[in-house]
């Protein structure tokens, strides 16, 4: 008998221009949650009782020992890590999105300025801080990005993971040549 | 352009894609009769100067939006959720 072996979609990038670095993330098992109109505060409750996570406000992501949870645009979230309780059964659209999305993890200094030829958004940590959260375009994809004290975190959709990596690896590239001169 | 979603914060032009007047938010009743079906469908003003449009999120948090403009400046000055004002 044949096994399958699952394959991540960027295959273990691990990509690095001067004191940039461009590394394939491991999310793991990624929920989309949209709760039913009405049943927002139910939801968050069966969230925090079940995860000790509660439903995030619009930019905010909430983290606890169960996994994090990412606001993902009007009434949806996104669930990084456990899954999603039985108790959300009726009270929200629930859905296993973990193969939908790659996940790319750009760190070092100058990544906000890498970014900043991509993404429409002001991304300075005084703006834009750690852990926050947006829904946003990378390029010409849609994108979930989110601040981490030494970088961000870029969810994109599984099937342009290349070429996600490929626009940020020619922006890393042009912001360390820059940097060198 | 910045348009300031109310849920997402100013964001830039490219994010959102129109959807021309916001009459459409305002559809007429199951007993309004044909003339104000073609004026729901089909009446438009083409106003220079303050207009009220409906704006789709696409690319940040997906919500309608009814965003008020003035087409001589491009001025935008206020945008709200289109379910807010759908709301009955």
């Amino acid at each position: 008998m044949k096994l399958l072996q699952a394959v991540s979609p960027l295959g273990g990038l691990d990509r690095s221009h001067g004191a940039l670095r461009l590394r394939a993330g491991e999310p793991g098992r990624i929920t989309w949650i949209a709760p039913y109109p009405g049943e927002e505060t139910n939801c968050s409750h069966a969230l925090q009782a079940a995860l000790s996570l509660s439903f995030p406000s619009p930019g905010e992501t909430r983290s606890s020992l169960a996994g994090r949870i990412l606001w993902s645009g009007r009434v949806q979230a996104l669930l990084l890590g456990p899954q999603a309780p039985a108790t959300l059964s009726g009270l929200a659209a629930v859905v296993d999105q973990s193969e939908a999305w790659a996940a790319l993890n750009l760190e070092g200094a100058g990544a906000v300025e890498v970014l900043q030829r991509l993404v429409p958004l002001d991304l300075r940590a005084a703006v834009f801080p750690a852990w926050r959260t947006a829904r946003s375009l990378l390029g010409h994809m849609n994108t979930q990005i989110t601040p981490r004290p030494d970088g961000f975190e870029i969810l994109v959709a599984c099937s342009m993971a290349h070429t996600a990596a490929r626009e940020i690896e020619e922006a890393m590239r042009s912001v360390a040549a820059r940097s060198q001169l | 352009m910045l348009i300031p979603c109310p849920l997402c914060g100013p964001r830039d032009l490219r994010e959102f894609t129109p959807r021309g007047a916001a009459v459409t938010v305002h559809r007429p009743g199951e007993a309004a009769g044909p003339e104000a079906w073609h004026e729901y469908l089909h009446l438009r003003d083409n106003p220079a100067g303050p207009s009220r449009e409906l704006w789709w999120h696409g690319a940040g948090c997906g919500a309608w939006l009814v965003v008020e403009r003035d087409t001589l400046t491009h001025a935008v000055s206020r945008a709200i959720l289109a379910e807010e004002e759908a709301r009955p």
